[in-house]
């Protein structure tokens, strides 16, 4: 049986001890208890199923990185835009993980992170991201969905702008090294095409796969970027889609 | 080796490099694997310029000196594919012959100069093969590509595509060609070809071979394609 | 009485001086909000300096107050009567004008802790599980949208407001806050709000 999700964890832990509260005021107390005491073994079978893989390392490193990247690890828009890990392929982010340590994307918040991660908790992690599909933050203009849709989808080939799902997926839903987009942070994705050379492929000694979009995201103007970033920020492809990270 | 530049300046030429062998830690190194040849003067009347750029704008999806890329879908290497080969793909494209929305809008926009141009940049390229695919049945690969498969009537392969692969005229080169896009044509064939029956057209020649081959033969012959210079 | 009329010309002769009142926001935040919250609203421990803190903040925390959502002690004690009469329109003035006046460092924390405030704020620590904070409240501790702004405030509030969360009080604060706080120690909640206090 498939282990629930954190988050479904923790709102059915939630429910059912919201359920016990309730029990145990209003039911009487003998009752109450019995009820009470079956719910407490119930959240703790569902908190136990979840967690029955994760050591306590790994849990504690999990909760680290939702501190920012959102409860789901569905990003969040703090001072500066977080992004959505959740869905995310691993090898993607072992990828990133990897660069910012060799300086090759610069964050000098990402540099420390990835520093404190073996590579055990980096398989634990990106299988863990891997396997969430919380709802998109959203909050993109909507009226650009569309225009982005067309770029995504058929790229502009009268200017030279490759279609994203060539190699995103028809679902940007990513594969291998190729990031999903799907759901990710309009603000993010903004500052990441128009800040591409600023921030990815930094190290010209060790040219990386940052190269591939380069001419990508130069080729896009601002609008055409900013169609774009509304359109993947609204996607939210179901689990079975294929690609989709299961 | 020389340091690696990705923002050419439209108009420069492309300089030669050779990729450092074993290098393909990750896939990004494989896929960086830097072969650029010296293009033929732009043919027709398409400014160079213009030329180079729309080569890029190729690039971008099908690798690095056209050598091919895993996307979401495999793209395929078109880096020394007979010009014939790939004007009849491109008008297959846009005649919905051969289905793909993506390959559509980009043949739709294509003027014949520029087809041109493009086709005999791609002819001379020349990048070693991305490789990457299972090895553990080459050599029943190279036997059906150079013996076929008298059980299921199949013909050897290399009596249209050449003892090398290389192709000739319409029919395609296979040398090097991505494991996963000849794995993925020769399964579904028949979905994505041919597909205006009021137009029959040379992909009707691969049909009953297509058809015959079974899985494990087709991965085989995929694999050892793969590796081919 | 005497005291009560000096303390009262003296706090109106010195909101004038500050801030000649002409709109309505401000005529209501001199008559009650700068009595505890200090002349230009830069904060009387133990109420926090409001000058130039994020307005979507304090519009919220007002409705918070007014609902009793945020319930910790000082809350209840002061806010929650304080914020009964402050309707949405109100709150939404007052808070635009609280963010148009100038920060002021409170300046009160212990200097020699300044050093590993900065560290876990502007670094976090990655190997205790302590995410920088820089992230979400920006480098100089000024905040965004509706994340509060942290730099200048006094130490006793910031240590406080952590400590708050760690007793339970999980009401009316931003989600991932009451992890961030479960992971600090006494002494690194010391030294992020000493480090904070002088924070312009």
């Amino acid at each position: 049986m498939r282990a629930l999700n954190s988050l479904q964890a923790e709102r059915t832990s939630r429910t059912l001890v919201r359920a016990a509260t309730w029990t145990l005021r209003s039911v009487g107390s003998r009752v109450g208890l019995a009820a009470g005491a079956l719910t407490i073994v119930l959240v703790g079978a569902v908190s136990a199923q979840h967690r029955i893989s994760l050591s306590g390392d790994i849990q504690a490193k999990i909760s680290y990185c939702k501190d920012c990247h959102g409860v789901s690890a569905q990003g969040f828009n703090g001072y500066y835009p977080i992004p959505r890990l959740a869905g995310q392929q691993p090898e993607y982010i072992e990828n990133q993980l990897r660069a910012f340590i060799e300086h090759r994307r610069t964050n000098n918040i990402m540099f420390n992170v990835a520093h404190s991660l073996s590579p055990a908790m980096i398989n634990a992690l990106t299988a863990h991201f891997a396997s969430l599909n919380p709802p998109p933050i959203g909050g993109a203009p909507r009226r650009l969905v569309a225009t982005g849709r067309k770029i995504f989808e058929d790229g502009m080939p009268e200017v030279n702008i490759a279609a994203c799902a060539a190699c995103h997926g028809p679902e940007a839903t990513g594969s291998g090294q190729i990031p999903r987009l799907a759901g990710q942070l309009y603000p993010y994705m903004l500052k990441t095409l128009n800040n591409w050379d600023k921030e990815r492929g930094r190290n010209p000694t060790v040219p990386d796969a940052a190269a591939i979009m380069s001419p990508v995201a130069h080729s896009l103007n601002r609008s055409q970027i900013e169609a774009v970033a509304a359109f993947v920020s609204t996607l939210r492809p179901p689990r079975g889609t294929p690609n989709t990270v299961q | 080796m020389k340091p690696m530049n990705f923002r050419r300046p439209q108009g420069q030429h492309r300089s030669t490099f050779r990729s450092p062998a074993g290098t393909a830690l990750i896939l990004p190194a494989a896929v960086l694997a830097l072969s650029f040849s010296s293009p033929a003067a732009a043919q027709g009347n398409v400014p160079k310029a213009e030329a180079d750029a729309k080569l890029r704008y190729c690039e971008v999806c099908h690798g690095v000196s056209a050598q091919g890329f895993h996307g979401y879908y495999p793209i395929p290497r078109l880096a020394g594919q007979p010009t014939e080969y790939l004007k009849n793909q491109l008008q297959a494209f846009v005649e919905h012959r051969r289905t793909s929305n993506i390959m559509f809008n980009v043949g739709h926009v294509l003027s014949p100069a520029m087809i041109d141009a493009l086709t005999t940049d791609f002819n001379q390229l020349n990048p070693k093969p991305l490789g990457g695919a299972p090895k553990e049945n080459i050599d029943e690969g190279k036997n059906i590509f150079e013996n076929g498969v008298a059980a299921g009537n199949v013909p050897a392969c290399a009596s249209c595509h050449g003892p090398q692969a290389k192709g000739n005229g319409p029919f395609p080169r296979l040398a090097g060609q991505l494991y996963d896009y000849i794995t993925a044509k020769l399964t579904n064939w028949e979905k994505e070809r041919g597909q205006n029956p009021a137009q029959p057209d040379i992909s009707a020649v691969m049909q009953p071979i297509a058809h015959s081959l079974t899985q494990p033969q087709i991965k085989a012959v995929a694999a050892y394609l793969s590796y081919l210079e | 009485m005497r005291g009560n009329g000096l303390k009262a010309a003296v706090l109106i002769a010195f909101c004038w001086i500050y801030h000649p009142a002409t709109s309505d926001a401000e005529v209501l935040a001199v008559r009650n909000c700068n009595w505890c919250h200090g002349g230009s609203a830069s904060g009387y421990p133990p109420a926090p300096a409001l000058a130039a803190q994020r307005p979507q903040y304090v519009e919220k925390q007002l409705a918070n107050f007014r609902t009793h959502t945020r319930d910790n002690p000082f809350a209840r004690q002061y806010m929650w009567g304080a914020a009964r009469n402050v309707d949405a329109q109100s709150a939404r003035e007052l808070a635009l004008y609280f963010a148009s006046l100038p920060p002021r460092a409170a300046s009160d924390g212990v200097p020699g802790l300044v050093g590993v405030g900065r560290t876990i704020y502007q670094e976090g620590m990655p190997e205790a599980n302590i995410v920088a904070c820089v992230v979400c409240h920006g480098p100089n501790g000024e905040g965004v949208r509706d994340i509060p702004r942290l730099g200048g405030l006094d130490s006793t509030y910031l240590k406080r407001r952590l400590e708050q969360w760690n007793q339970g009080y999980h009401a009316a604060v931003g989600p991932p806050m009451i992890s961030i706080a479960s992971k600090l120690s006494d002494d690194q909640i010391e030294a992020l709000a000493s480090y904070l206090s002088f924070v312009k």
